[in-house]
């Protein structure tokens, strides 16, 4: 419970220029790892920031951090601890591997070698500084926006089911807009947060490619997505060889087929499993595995609910921020109104009582523009602990959706491989019954009998693959659902006693200001 | 006796005819402005005082127009000896006020006459409780204001105003309407103006008659700004009320749309949600009252002063004007002189006729710079009387806002920190 500090804890926060970027004075030492400190703006605040995304809640209130202790690093998920904002997200974050991941000093430079324009294309680098919890070590590489996207194929392709966090955009834009300082700065901003969110998941941040990503100085170590085209293109010239059984170049290992079929170079398979997806959804009979999972049915019904109303959410926390601008936008103008006006007495006063009246109305005044200030003061915090949490979520809803269709593309991915095994099964038993009718040994049938074992055997390996995939997706995807459960709930209490914590806060210091002025100026009544 | 203004409404509604009828009593404040009216008039009247109530009246007119004219019921209690009785209730129509004012305005040439609220055609035909009550207000300040003045308070008019039953109030009505407005001595006043006018186009001497004294130009300059520094002082409030209003609306939405994703959650936490959201719901709706009370008790006030120095701008013009009479009667009786002078000297048998003339000029212009003297007094008085209004009335504005807000702000923290030690995490929660 809240109780003991609850008192203690609401006193007008530190001042607020800096007030962002406080280190927790009224706290432990041990806190200090965990500068609140914005990560967003390098201009502003030290580059270095926490790592945790926790540290947007212990942020300005440096008044929630006298009201709250933030949770020691070591007691990681210890439910007692009395720091509920901090809680959530740092006793997470403490059981990564990594303890700060930063981006900074984005650096341009010219490609020289690859592009087909002549002169070069110009692009961006950025500096990445992680530093190691267990080693206590920190390396530093340097990387460009290309290699950020195959770390994230790469991690889509051994994490299927796993709510992976979502790469930045990829933004088409023209080339005078990427070089942008506003752009640039977004995206530094994007990929920091990107790699954090990826240390913090429990299985992706433990990864080989994560941390060959962080590590491995020069060029990257893990094999380049090609373009769609180029796929295709591949697919393209494999497909005769596959229609004519060719095994030597036509067929694909039965590894192949535990990545979705879409997208790859396989295009036999594409067309299969299409076919397959069509008798699934149209055809008369029920495809031999199907999701059978209730469990799983009922969990990806409530994801689209909370989808639905965390973009309600959303849209409302937006209203409720340019409500709160505007009303401290308008209480600043009536100040300066008022200024005006005072001013006007003071200059050209020719009875006392416009002087009186002028000093007296001067306290309003300021009391008008000191309060505008909280508000924007407010709003600035509520946009950060409201609408980073939603936006969060939101993204996250996509990463789940984009785990719902691994799992789907790999139950369709078994599901032709079954109906592939049963129509061999069954040419089988056909060239057997018919070749038993015959009399004497009809070579040509024994080689196509021999042809299709074979092929069966292939398959059935595919399938073997295909099925420990599908369970494997399966898998991941009950675990990520238990831990997003669980971190929601927390997440979403969390982001509700920032805010109330903030409005309070802040409403607080407005009805001081606004109670000294009623004091002062009472004698009116 | 004076009385420190306490605030009473008491609602009434019985039917009458189609419509029903709402009666509210206020008691004014005489406060301050009585003392010293008492201490002025030596206690020769106690301080009169005069309550203000609202009368929607029943349609007035054929069924097709079918409109609401409203009727104020203006109710006086008051011991001036002119007035017969304690308690005189009379039933008064927006027009009667407007009457009252021209006369007002007419007689008290360089009094700084109280405002009215605007005449507003559209909005009475959707007469919301809003304004009625904002118009009930500015006309019993307007009264107020005018009963307590030392001068206005004398008038005949006001008397008529407060006294007199309806036919008589028509009458009295009916008599300014149109040419009878005027007196034949103005009409040759309009006339000479003209021709003055022409004249001095023709003549190539347009120059204006101005008085220019350094002060009075300070004075003037002084009014102007404060008319558009209040103006926009007035249009911030009235921004804020409307600020207030969104905020409200914004903050039950919000607690609307996280009820709905805690009924997602489940049990501890949509407990939790559905405490947010019923708390929004009473912040939204302490923001919607202080919205009204800001409306009535903060932007209006600021309103009302703007069309105050309008008042004084329109003082200012019939100051103006006076003084043109004065300099230009005093200019026509110059020349007069030296024409009679000139006259006399060659013993023209006009001489006498020009003598009559000349001394009946010589009447005007003394009486012309009479009334711009009395004009010019009268205003260096009302300016000081206007200060110390402005700076009493306007300081207890600003410190009802200051604890408008000051209340509104410790209710809405209230509100948030209660809802703390609900919103713990999933094991705390689990506990409770």
């Amino acid at each position: 419970m809240m109780g003991p500090e609850a008192p203690s804890g609401l006193d007008p926060p530190l001042p607020s220029e800096s007030s962002a970027s406080l280190p927790l004075t009224s706290s432990s030492p041990s806190s200090s790892i965990y500068h609140s400190t914005v990560s967003s703006n390098p201009l502003l605040f030290p580059s270095s920031s926490s790592f945790s995304s926790s540290s947007s809640f212990i942020d300005p209130p440096s008044y929630a951090d006298a009201v709250f202790r933030p949770v020691e690093p070591q007691n990681g998920r210890n439910s007692t601890s009395r720091s509920s904002t901090a809680s959530s997200r740092s006793g997470r974050a403490s059981t990564s591997d990594y303890l700060e991941i930063t981006v900074t000093d984005p650096r341009k430079e010219n490609d020289y070698g690859t592009s087909l324009v002549p002169g070069g294309s110009v692009y961006f680098t950025y500096h990445i500084t992680t530093r190691v919890r267990v080693t206590a070590t920190a390396f530093s590489v340097r990387r460009r926006f290309r290699d950020f996207v195959t770390l994230a194929d790469r991690l889509a392709e051994s994490y299927r089911g796993c709510f992976i966090p979502l790469r930045p955009d990829k933004s088409v834009v023209e080339s005078q807009v990427m070089q942008k300082q506003e752009f640039v700065e977004h995206r530094r901003e994007a990929l920091e947060k990107y790699l954090q969110r990826l240390a913090a998941h429990p299985v992706v941040g433990r990864s080989e490619e994560l941390r060959v990503f962080l590590q491995e100085q020069g060029k990257l170590p893990l094999m380049p997505t090609t373009d769609v085209a180029s796929r295709m293109l591949d697919g393209a010239v494999r497909l005769p060889w596959q229609l004519f059984g060719d095994r030597a170049y036509g067929s694909s290992a039965p590894q192949e087929v535990v990545q979705p079929a879409r997208g790859g170079r396989d295009l036999l398979r594409m067309f299969k499993e299409l076919k397959q997806s069509v008798s699934n959804d149209w055809g008369g009979t029920k495809p031999l595995v199907v999701e059978e999972d209730k469990e799983f049915l009922e969990r990806k019904e409530r994801t689209q609910e909370l989808t639905l109303q965390l973009n309600a959410t959303s849209e409302q926390a937006e209203e409720l921020v340019k409500a709160q601008h505007d009303i401290g936008e308008t209480m600043g103008e009536l100040g300066l109104a008022l200024i005006k006006l005072i001013k006007l007495e003071n200059d050209e006063a020719v009875h006392v009582s416009q002087r009186v009246g002028a000093a007296d109305t001067k306290i309003v005044a300021t009391a008008a523009v000191k309060a505008s200030r909280f508000y924007r003061e407010l709003n600035s915090q509520t946009i950060k602990h409201l609408q980073e949490t939603l936006h969060e979520y939101m993204g996250l809803m996509l990463s789940i959706r984009n785990a719902f269709s691994e799992r789907s593309d790999a139950l369709l991915t078994l599901q032709t491989l079954l109906s592939d095994l049963a129509s061999l099964h069954a040419r089988t038993e056909r060239l057997e019954a018919a070749s038993a009718r015959v009399f004497g040994r009809d070579e040509s049938r024994i080689q196509r009998l021999e042809e299709i074992k074979k092929t069966i055997i292939v398959t059935e390996d595919a399938k073997e693959c295909a099925s420990r995939e599908y369970e494997k997706i399966k898998e991941n995807n009950r675990n990520e659902f238990e831990r997003f459960d669980k971190e929601r709930q927390d997440d979403f209490l969390s982001m509700l006693r920032g805010l109330a914590i903030n409005q309070a806060g802040y409403f607080e210091k407005i009805a001081d200001v606004w109670g000294t002025v009623a004091n002062e100026t009472r004698h009116y009544a | 006796m004076f009385r420190e203004g306490i605030l009473d409404y008491k609602l009434l509604l019985h039917a009458y005819t189609d419509t029903f009828i709402i009666v509210l009593h206020l008691w004014e404040r005489a406060g301050r402005l009585c003392n010293r009216e008492f201490n002025r008039l030596n206690g020769i009247y106690d301080c009169p005082y005069f309550t203000s109530t609202v009368v929607q009246a029943a349609k007035s007119g054929s069924l097709k127009q079918s409109y609401i004219a409203f009727r104020w019921i203006s109710k006086t209690k008051t011991n001036i000896p002119e007035y017969q009785g304690q308690e005189k209730i009379v039933i008064r129509r927006y027009s009667d006020f407007v009457w009252l004012r021209n006369r007002l305005a007419d007689k008290f040439k360089g009094i700084f006459i109280p405002p009215l609220p605007e005449k507003s055609a559209v909005e009475k035909f959707r007469f919301s409780a809003e304004f009625i009550e904002l118009r009930r207000q500015a006309l019993d300040v307007f009264i107020n204001r005018v009963a307590s003045h030392p001068e206005l308070r004398r008038s005949e008019d006001l008397r008529i105003f407060l006294q007199e039953d309806e036919e008589t109030m028509e009458r009295a009505r009916s008599q300014e309407n149109g040419i009878f407005k005027k007196k034949p001595s103005e009409f040759m006043q309009i006339f000479k103006d003209v021709q003055s006018k022409v004249s001095d186009v023709v003549l190539g001497k347009e120059k204006p008659v101005e008085e220019t004294s350094p002060e009075y130009e300070k004075l003037k300059h002084y009014i102007f700004e404060l008319e558009d520094h209040l103006s926009e002082a007035q249009k911030q409030a009235f921004r804020l009320v409307k600020r207030h209003r969104e905020l409200g609306q914004s903050l039950s939405d919000f607690g609307k749309a996280t009820k709905l994703l805690g009924v997602c959650e489940g049990e501890t936490l949509g407990k939790a949600f559905s405490e947010l959201g019923s708390k929004l719901e009473l912040m939204s709706l302490k923001l919607h009252k202080e919205a009204q009370n800001l409306l009535m008790n903060f932007e209006e006030p600021l309103k009302d002063y703007v069309r105050a120095v309008q008042s004084i701008k329109v003082t200012m013009m019939d100051r103006a004007n006076a003084f043109k009479q004065h300099y230009e009667l005093a200019e026509t009786v110059r020349l007069k002189e030296i024409n009679l002078d000139k006259l006399t000297l060659i013993r023209s048998d006009r001489a006498g006729e020009a003598e009559i003339e000349f001394r009946e000029l010589r009447g005007e212009s003394e009486e012309a710079t009479a009334k711009y003297e009395t004009i010019a007094k009268l205003m260096n008085e009302e300016l000081l009387r206007f200060q110390e209004q402005k700076t009493a009335e306007l300081g207890l504005v600003f410190h009802e806002f200051a604890k408008g807000q000051a209340k509104l702000s410790n209710e809405i923290a209230d509100a948030w920190r209660s809802l703390l030690p609900k919103l713990g995490t999933t094991s705390q929660l689990a506990i409770m």
